[in-house]
């Protein structure tokens, strides 16, 4: 441990002076604005329509999609998806809650369920893509390797210098959304009551273990969840890394996984082994908020532990491969 | 300590290589490296381009393991031991790669850490070593080739190396800076260190190796002192006289000279590029060369030049393989 130290402090130097993080830093103040003006727009335009009631707004959520049910050109899993929608509306205004109550918490709570899937692996891509490939890239592998260091050891530091800055980009994320939404929404809205523990049977919704805990209980279960992915993603693309001299090569193999889980998470509700592949599980926060699962067998745990597994796998990979490989150029 | 006292009783090997060879694939790319390398003494590694020089180096610094035959570095196996064998050896394999996005004392900084014993006076002192430490603090990438360079060759001299190993060490450098970095190596020999370089020149070995081997498709042809191996082969004697028909005649007649047709020689550019219209290469004993100056001059031919042109390294595997098969 005491020779991995200053083996860490030199790959966090690199990571920093190739000004990886500021791009994402600058990329979140670019992005983060946006999404709250669109947001700040939907929210005057509900005012308008439902004279600023929420339950008004909310009834009329749930008859439009009561309505669409009855239409025989909409998918049975879609119909599975708004029953389930419409109970949980339904739960909300049973209890007079306003789930939509504009807020910069609400409003990064909701930025991060949307994130977890696409956007924090993205910018964790930007830093883990070219952690190994870069140093091949460049040939300075060949200066790394050739120091009296054992080859792990340069591995490791570089694994755990990307785990701290995959938690410093988490961090970042929430804190320049919270920041730049409370400008437009106020910086309140810690104690709203959300509703977690909706369980999922069938195409309806077990509501006995239901209960409501205050929002910033909830985001952090969420910033939890939401870490454990990260560092799944961020293993994953530490392998594709040491697997590939290129970076480009290897940031493409990696954007194409994520967007395939995408896609198959749209489509794949037939194809059931579809679930032990990582990308479709990527969506942890959505069992706290009670969205159905996209492929049937899939719960929390059962997400948790394909993840785990992944991740484990990508490790022993990575460094069986480092260790052992000639270095040919 | 104990490796310090380990080294200096099995006298001063500083690297041996002993029977290495590497498949790669199918192929054996190394087909049995053996040299040893001294301390105090600069040793070339000599080959064309493709011949085995880098996967050798590689395999020097453990990039690649060997598949037979063993590496070892003042008493520690490369391969099985290599932080400790690691310790005593500096190396720049192919190109100078620096991180171009920090400054040369960063660069440094980083390659200080991994390894025990550099503090910041030390990194200080191979700056002015190489003297870059008036732009140390500058970016990389804003540096010329040579100073990226002598920056890899600071990062390699940083850990007080017994053993450096520099590949093609001259390589995209101006004459000056050529001849800078032969005074350079020199030093470091003369104090000690045992340096290894690699070309593909042998004028570039010749003016600056103590002992040298010669490599070609993977093999070792020849270990050896650098003079004594090119003195083996006879060399050309090229002439420049005037008129040039009467004096070629005159060489012909007289007997131990071959006359050459220089179009079908291998010569070196810098030779070709000298070389007039009236210009006639022969192959001779180097004893017969006065005698026949004089000889030409008696029978009334100018002599305008004489030099000695040295066989070019492809004609000196040419010689060292004559009786061998080539496939």
């Amino acid at each position: 441990m005491n020779s991995l130290l200053p083996l860490i402090r030199n790959e966090c130097m690199k990571i920093i002076k190739k000004k990886r993080f500021y791009v994402i830093l600058l990329i979140l103040v670019v992005l983060v604005p946006m999404f709250t003006y669109a947001q700040m727009r939907s929210a005057e335009r509900n005012r308008e329509k439902f004279s600023s009631d929420w339950r008004l707004e909310l009834q009329q959520q749930i008859t439009d999609n009561e309505n669409s049910l009855s239409s025989s050109r909409i998918p049975e899993e879609w119909k599975t998806y708004r029953r389930i929608f419409i109970q949980q509306m339904q739960y909300y205004l049973d209890h007079n809650v306003n789930p939509n109550e504009p807020s910069g918490v609400t409003f990064t709570r909701e930025f991060l369920d949307n994130s977890i899937s696409l956007f924090i692996p993205l910018m964790i891509m930007a830093v883990a893509s070219d952690i190994v490939s870069g140093e091949r890239t460049t040939g300075t592998i060949k200066m790394l390797l050739t120091r009296p260091v054992k080859r792990w050891k340069v591995l490791m530091s570089k694994l755990i210098a990307l785990l701290m800055f995959v938690s410093l980009i988490i961090v970042s994320v929430f804190l320049v959304s919270y920041l730049i939404s409370g400008l437009a929404f106020g910086y309140g809205g810690f104690n709203v009551p959300i509703f977690t523990g909706f369980q999922l049977s069938g195409d309806s919704v077990d509501m006995s273990a239901v209960h409501s805990v205050p929002q910033w209980e909830y985001m952090l279960m969420q910033c939890g969840l939401i870490w454990f992915v990260s560092i799944v993603v961020a293993l994953l693309a530490f392998m594709v890394s040491v697997l590939f001299r290129s970076t480009a090569a290897s940031i493409v193999v990696m954007m194409a996984a994520l967007i395939a889980g995408t896609i198959l998470t749209n489509m794949a509700s037939a194809w059931t082994s579809a679930k032990y592949l990582f990308m479709v599980n990527l969506g942890l926060t959505n069992y706290l908020a009670g969205t159905p699962a996209p492929i049937e067998g899939m719960s929390l745990p059962f997400s948790i532990a394909v993840l785990g597994v992944w991740g484990i796998a990508s490790i022993i990979i990575s460094f069986a491969v480092f260790t052992k490989r000639d270095i040919l150029n | 300590m104990t490796a310090q006292e380990n080294t200096d009783s099995t006298g001063t090997v500083v690297l041996s290589v002993d029977g290495v060879r590497k498949k790669i694939g199918r192929k054996w790319i190394i087909d049995n490296v053996t040299f040893d390398v001294r301390e105090g003494e600069i040793f070339g590694f000599l080959g064309p381009n493709g011949a085995g020089k880098t996967t050798t180096i590689r395999m020097l610094v453990d990039l690649i393991r060997p598949s037979e035959g063993s590496i070892t570095v003042c008493g520690y196996n490369v391969n099985k031991q290599p932080e400790k064998a690691l310790q005593y050896v500096g190396s720049i394999v192919e190109n100078p790669e620096v991180y171009s996005y920090l400054t040369g004392w960063e660069n440094l900084q980083h390659f200080a850490r991994m390894q025990p014993g550099v503090d910041e006076a030390r990194i200080a002192e191979v700056a002015r070593t190489v003297r870059l430490d008036q732009r140390i603090h500058d970016k990389v990438r804003t540096y010329s080739l040579g100073m990226r360079q002598r920056l890899g060759i600071a990062q390699a001299l940083l850990g007080r190396p017994r053993l450096l190993i520099l590949d093609e060490p001259t390589n995209g450098l101006d004459p000056k800076g050529i001849k800078e970095m032969r005074e350079f190596i020199r030093r470091l020999a003369d104090e000690g260190m045992a340096v290894f370089v690699s070309s593909h020149l042998l004028s570039e070995i010749q003016l600056l190796c103590d002992r040298v081997a010669i490599i070609s498709r993977g093999r070792v042809l020849a270990v050896g002192g650098g003079r004594e191996l090119v003195a083996r082969n006879s060399p050309y004697v090229l002439w420049e006289l005037e008129p040039h028909e009467q004096g070629v005649a005159l060489l012909e007649s007289r007997e131990g000279i071959r006359l050459m047709d220089p179009a079908e020689l291998e010569l070196d550019d810098a030779v070709i590029a000298n070389m007039g219209g009236g210009s006639a290469v022969t192959i001779m004993n180097d004893d017969a060369v006065p005698d026949t100056v004089a000889a030409l001059v008696a029978s009334g031919v100018e002599v305008r030049a004489v030099h000695k042109i040295n066989p070019t390294l492809e004609q000196l595997f040419l010689k060292l393989t004559e009786g061998e098969t080539i496939e």
